[in-house]
């Protein structure tokens, strides 16, 4: 029996953690890697913010700096661990490798198993040598194997253009990013670091085919007009061995689905989401969802969302009385908040209070 | 990469009309006290690690924290911290009157292998087309830089707003 079990050791599942297990709750927290940290351990650039949210320092030292702090609390941590399962009486089942099935008995649970590659349907889309962007990265900042010399990528959003660089700074040669869109999708500044160094963007643009047997040799692009249907005759045939797609990202919510939770669509997160309320507290008791998994945004996003669930569960225990809760969760709602502003930042604050609206 | 679907657009370039109203980047007159910071920043993302590291209080965020970076070029003193930190890798130092002829443009770099001094180098503007020569004079690691370098190089003065990156 444990107080709170935590499916996923992302950045929302770790701060879900940190923030329970420091006032008293006692926490089981899974996940199917040989380290906690999820994504941020794929992440070698600055992250954008402000100091509280960690600012100008590089992702993968937000997860060490993450990781140091479960330490220093009283976390019981279950790695190389796959959850596959949760019952209607809160019983979480899991393997751990080289061991057999094992189940838990939780009194909350927070399901915060991240986000999914969308994947992008072509001819030749099977074969070896295309990748989601985000394998592309893990491969290479991860495990340390460039998965490709010459790198076309597909997609202009943040992601595409974040990789595009990583991949030249590891020693690819990336011919090009393909935008379907006529402009591009993510923050300009990651885009004016690819265009200097002379990557060309070429927007308005999709793949048709990945052509090579079996590994993909070249690629066949082609224009298209606004309505995205393509421009016969603008075909172009581009040598490469890597395609990489950025199409964006889903919420990764197979539990979910097996719990038959609520779900809504919010095209601004990505897709299917759980239905939650401001606790982030889904349509079945004792079941909490956060982070990229609760709609697709950022690290940061996903950490107060974290916070803010474990001060819920904290609450809901009381391990914290009413007062010194909701006083923290004004707290982390304003930072959270902040980080919904802007132009980009809008559209998920938009989407966020579609899907919380429902479940009031 | 070459190819028949026109690459017109102007996807990450944002050119030198709009730069004179972003509030980050300096005024024509400003450049003639010394080298100077370029804040090339002109989204509304919630971001301000550039408003922090300045310790003579040159660059403004302030509240919202969406504001975009305004410059006070009165107080910058080029002291490169700004170039280091900034997520974005969008901020620059520009040393317009270097010596007569030429300027030095300081650029953040995390690329390997750093350039050595003294290395002749193709200069690339924003769109990554070589325009000229071009001589590293500077490679710099400031304390707490974490990983991203500074590179100076002196260029001829006439692209001191072209000028943003380099080729060995
Ligand atoms: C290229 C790229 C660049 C990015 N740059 C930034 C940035 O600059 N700033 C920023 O703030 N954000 C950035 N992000 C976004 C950020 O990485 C994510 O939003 C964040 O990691 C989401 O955190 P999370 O905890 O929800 O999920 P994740 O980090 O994805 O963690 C989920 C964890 O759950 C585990 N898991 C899933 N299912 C199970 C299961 N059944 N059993 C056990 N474990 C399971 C996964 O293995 C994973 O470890 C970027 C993302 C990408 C892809």
């Amino acid at each position: 029996m444990s107080d709170f079990v935590i499916i996923g050791a992302g950045p929302a599942g770790i701060s879900a953690a940190n923030e329970s297990a420091r006032y008293g709750v006692k926490v089981t927290l899974i996940d199917e890697n040989n380290l906690p940290g999820g994504q941020l351990f794929t992440q070698t650039h600055k992250f954008f913010g402000s100091r509280e949210h960690r600012a100008g320092v590089r992702g993968f030292q937000i997860g060490y700096d993450l990781i140091e702090e479960i330490n220093k609390l009283n976390v019981d941590v279950l790695l190389d661990t796959i959850v596959y399962g949760i019952s209607a009486d809160m019983e979480v089942k899991y393997v751990t490798e080289g061991s057999s099935a094992k189940s838990i008995t939780a009194g909350n649970i927070l399901i915060s198993t991240g986000a999914l590659e969308k994947p992008v349907v072509f001819k030749g889309w099977t074969k070896p040598g295309v990748m989601g962007a985000g394998a592309a990265q893990t491969m290479m900042n991860v495990h340390r194997v460039l998965p490709g010399r010459k790198v076309l990528m597909v997609g202009s959003g943040n992601v595409g253009l974040i990789v595009a660089y990583q991949l030249k700074q590891a020693g690819a040669d990336v011919v090009g990013i393909i935008e379907a869109m006529p402009s591009i999708g993510g923050y300009k500044v990651h885009a004016s670091k690819i265009r200097r160094i002379g990557i060309p963007i070429l927007t308005s643009c999709t793949i048709k085919e990945a052509k090579g047997s079996p590994q993909v040799s070249s690629a066949v692009i082609v224009g298209v007009d606004k309505n995205l249907r393509e421009i016969s005759g603008t075909e172009d045939e581009i040598k490469c061995d890597l395609v990489c797609i950025a199409a964006g990202l889903k919420p990764f919510d197979e539990l979910c689905w097996l719990l038959n939770l609520e779900f809504k669509y919010i095209n601004e997160l990505g897709g299917f989401v759980p239905v939650h309320n401001d606790d982030l507290e889904t349509s079945m008791k004792n079941i909490y969802i956060a982070g990229d998994a609760a709609g697709v945004e950022e690290a940061s996003t996903a950490m107060e969302e974290g916070r803010l669930v474990g001060v819920a569960v904290a609450q809901k225990l009381e391990y914290l009385s009413d007062r010194q809760a909701e006083k923290l969760k004004g707290k982390i709602n304003d930072r959270l908040k902040y980080l919904r502003l802007g132009s980009f930042g809008k559209k998920r604050a938009e989407g966020k209070k579609k899907l919380t609206s429902i479940s009031k | 990469m070459k190819s028949k679907v026109s690459n017109k657009s102007n996807a990450g370039i944002i050119t030198l009309g709009e730069f004179k109203k972003i509030p980050g980047y300096p005024e024509e007159d400003d450049f003639s006290k010394g080298p100077i910071a370029v804040i090339e920043c002109d989204q509304d993302i919630p971001c301000n690690p550039c408003e922090e590291i300045c310790k003579y209080g040159a660059i403004k965020v302030g509240k919202p924290i969406t504001n975009l970076p305004v410059l006070d070029a009165e107080k910058c003193r080029g002291c490169l911290k700004c170039i280091t930190i900034c997520p974005g890798l969008c901020i620059f130092v520009v040393y317009r009157d270097y010596t007569d002829k030429t300027s030095l443009i300081y650029i953040p770099y995390e690329f390997s292998p750093l350039p050595e001094k003294n290395t002749y180098v193709d200069v690339l503007n924003r769109r990554g087309e070589k325009i000229c020569k071009g001589s590293i004079r500077k490679v710099i690691k400031l304390a707490g830089s974490n990983k991203t370098f500074v590179i100076g190089m002196e260029i001829p003065k006439k692209f001191y707003n072209t000028a943003r990156h380099f080729e060995f």
